[in-house]
């Protein structure tokens, strides 16, 4: 399909938008390990940082692991951090995931979603970013390229927003979003750094003056402790990304908030799904609208934390609801987003039916017809009563 | 080089009041480390004795801006941290001065686990100083073995047992392998002989670029030995060249020290538990394949003095 940029919108893939709005950041620090799918922001990053484009020091780490650590030692130090990884490198991440929330560094990172070994696979799906949802990072979650290119500036000013100081993870789908090119409006640079403003360290290393320790050992009497304050402020976040979204949209004409919902407020049958699916699902719908069957969708946005009130309040009216899961928790009781809206649900006087489908692992493709087959299962579910399967894998 | 009159009139940045035991080699080590320079150091400490013995929420040992992040990553800890000096000195957001930046690391979290993040920060030659306090074990976590694990010694994990006697493998030559990555400085130090590790510690922290020193740290706990022997038994490492004193400076190495008279290697081994068992008449020949194996590193490094490696 040929690309013709039409007037006042840039052709670019997810990858470019990405590395173009960290252009845009200028962020102090870049530590980042090439991985398929998000490999061309680490590439073309490093050509803004060689064509002195950006004066982010960009530190070409031998690891993934040795990114995150890099970035949290440059975050510790005062500096304004961003970095990118996929899949294995992510998983190779996991320790370090940990330490730069409990330390409570502001760093930024894409996350192109990619599925994890064993078999190998390059592919998209979500269970890289599902594996680190305990990890005590904020993840937005976005549909387009668009909604990556905004999500990245608001996720800069939701993690360094001082009532919550957590690092946050923009997530989208590899190659469906990563490599898709996509007609998007961009921002100015001075509406970027307008809008993240400049970064002001807390307690940084480099001020030598006045000297702190971090990563002290913490034993019975003050672990707890750390980790209830860490609890605090990521259940803080959820209030900064709504007045993060609304001054975005103000600003920019896109608001975002907490989750999209779609042909959802008179919906019998509705589906939950992240990221790319959700634009497949709803031309889903659409088709299913016009045989009189009252679809909907709902599309989280910010999946940690978790607004289980908010996403309770917009499905307590819907008859049946498929909780579709691009990974799996091998619990043998479905996927991550399943019981994470099933257990929001749990308040309702009322409960819905909500059924758990996998679908899309390591790339296998989503069309219209496999929405389409889920939503009958949904009004089969609704006419009757009865979940027949509650967990299925589809597509198979 | 400062006189011991100088050095002991500065400042502690390390105080005391830490919880590392009584004649354990890494605090003398750190002080004479941190006295080395008259800039303002940053450091960080892979998890081991020293992290876990300086810091206990909600207190440290440090007068510096220190970080503790993980085991394996101290070098690429300390790689971030100097970058965002860099970062932010040009932008000036910081004061336009001089800084140290300063890793310290078991050898197990040098040789073994951390080796990869090492040999990455030595690679892109950020601006810092490795520190490796070597006890020859991971000796936090009770006493392990390591690959800087003497051949024989017997640690939790590699026993004396009734048929294998102890630890069975050479230990690496970590400072071989560093000085492999062409860094301005490489050293190795013992703390009994502070002139000689002051005078390394000011030229690595002198130098731009990468620098790297590997220190002799004695351990009572993990050697069985006693407390107020371990710097006696620092320094026969040294003299029965089994711990040599060199440097290598922009390629070119110079023994710093050389015994007068070289000590047979039973010396060090005999006061130290760990290698009680080898002196069993049919362990006999470990102790014979040690000393082969010393005498011959010992003249390679000699054959080596004042030549470019
Ligand atoms: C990834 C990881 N693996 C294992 C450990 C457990 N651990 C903590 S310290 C340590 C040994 C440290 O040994 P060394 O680096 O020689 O330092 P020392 O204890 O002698 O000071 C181990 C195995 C850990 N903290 N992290």
């Amino acid at each position: 399909m040929a690309i013709t940029a039409i007037k006042g919108k840039t052709a670019l893939t997810g990858n470019s938008a990405i590395a173009y709005g960290m252009k845009q950041i200028n962020p102090d620090v870049c530590a980042a390990y090439p991985i398929t799918p998000s490999t061309q922001i680490a590439e073309e990053f490093s050509s803004y940082v060689a064509d002195g484009a950006v004066q982010t020091e960009y530190v070409t780490v031998e690891s993934e692991h040795s990114a995150m650590s890099a970035c949290i030692g440059a975050s510790a130090a005062g500096a304004r951090v961003m970095t990118a990884t996929s899949s294995q490198g992510l998983a190779l991440m996991w320790e370090m995931l940990y330490v730069a929330s409990g330390m409570r560094l502001p760093i930024v990172m894409t996350n192109v979603n990619r599925a994890l070994s064993a078999p190998i696979n390059i592919h998209c799906d979500h269970s890289d970013s599902m594996g680190a949802r305990d990890a005590g990072w904020i993840q937005l979650y976005s549909e387009t390229v668009q909604e990556g290119y905004d999500n990245l500036f608001q996720a800069m000013r939701i993690a360094e927003d001082l009532r919550v100081r957590i690092p946050a993870m923009v997530c989208f789908d590899g190659f469906i979003t990563s490599h898709a090119i996509e007609n998007i409006e961009l921002l100015s640079d001075e509406e970027v750094q307008g809008f993240v403003g400049e970064f002001k360290a807390v307690n940084p290393l480099l001020d030598v003056e006045r000297p702190v320790t971090y990563g002290a050992l913490s034993l019975q009497d003050t672990y707890m402790e750390f980790k209830y304050q860490q609890s605090q402020a990521i259940s803080r976040a959820k209030e900064v990304v709504i007045e993060v979204g609304k001054e975005f949209g103000k600003r920019f004409g896109r608001e975002y908030g907490l989750f999209e919902t779609y042909k959802l407020d008179d919906a019998d049958v509705a589906v939950v799904i992240l990221n790319s699916a959700a634009g497949t699902t709803k031309v889903a719908i659409d088709e299913l609208r016009g045989k009189g069957i009252k679809a909907g969708l709902l599309r989280p946005r910010l999946y940690r934390p978790f607004p289980a009130v908010e996403l309770s309040n917009a499905l307590k009216h819907v008859k049946a609801i498929a909780c579709l899961d691009r990974a799996d928790s091998m619990s043998g009781f479905g996927g991550p987003l399943f019981n994470d809206i099933r257990s929001a649900m749990y308040e309702l006087e009322a409960r819905p039916k909500i059924i758990s489908r996998i679908y899309g692992l390591g790339g296998r493709d989503y069309k219209v017809r496999d929405a389409i087959a889920v939503f009958d299962e949904l009004e089969n579910v609704k006419k009757t009563g009865v979940v027949d399967e509650l967990m299925k894998y589809i597509t198979i | 080089m400062a006189t011991l009159k100088e050095l002991s009139a500065k400042k502690e940045l390390f105080t005391g009041g830490h919880r590392l035991c009584s004649g354990c080699g890494i605090p003398p080590i750190v002080r004479l480390i941190l006295r080395s320079t008259d800039s303002p150091i940053v450091a960080t400490t892979a998890t081991g004795c020293l992290e876990v013995g300086s810091t206990i929420y909600p207190y440290t040992a440090w007068r510096i801006p220190w970080i503790h992040s993980a085991f394996e990553n101290a070098a690429a800890t300390i790689s971030g941290v100097e970058t965002a000096y860099r970062a932010l000195r040009k932008r000036g957001r910081i004061p336009d001065r001089d800084m140290k930046f300063i890793a310290f690391g078991g050898d197990g979290g040098t040789y073994d686990i951390g080796i990869q993040a090492l040999s990455g920060a030595l690679e892109r030659g950020h601006d810092f100083l490795y520190v490796c306090y070597d006890n020859g074990g991971y000796m936090n976590t009770g006493i392990q073995r390591s690959s800087a694990t003497p051949m024989a010694a017997a640690t939790t994990t590699s026993p004396a047992g009734d048929v294998i006697p102890g630890k069975q493998n050479w230990r690496k030559d970590l400072t071989k392998i560093v000085v492999a990555h062409d860094i301005p400085y490489a050293a190795q130090a013992s703390p009994h002989n502070w002139a000689d590790l002051s005078k390394k510690a000011e030229k690595a922290l002198k130098v731009k670029g990468a620098a790297f020193m590997n220190v002799m740290s004695p351990c009572p706990l993990g050697w069985y030995t006693k407390p107020e022997d371990s710097m006696k038994l620092a320094k026969l490492s040294v003299d029965t060249c089994y711990w040599p004193l060199y440097e290598v400076e922009n390629g070119v190495l110079r023994v710093t020290y050389k015994p007068k008279e070289k000590r047979p290697f039973e010396e060090w081994l005999k006061p130290q538990g760990r290698f009680k068992h080898v002196f069993k008449p049919e362990n006999a020949h470990l102790i014979e394949e040690s000393q082969k194996r010393i005498d011959l590193e010992w003249q390679r490094l000699l054959d080596l003095d004042g030549k470019r490696v």
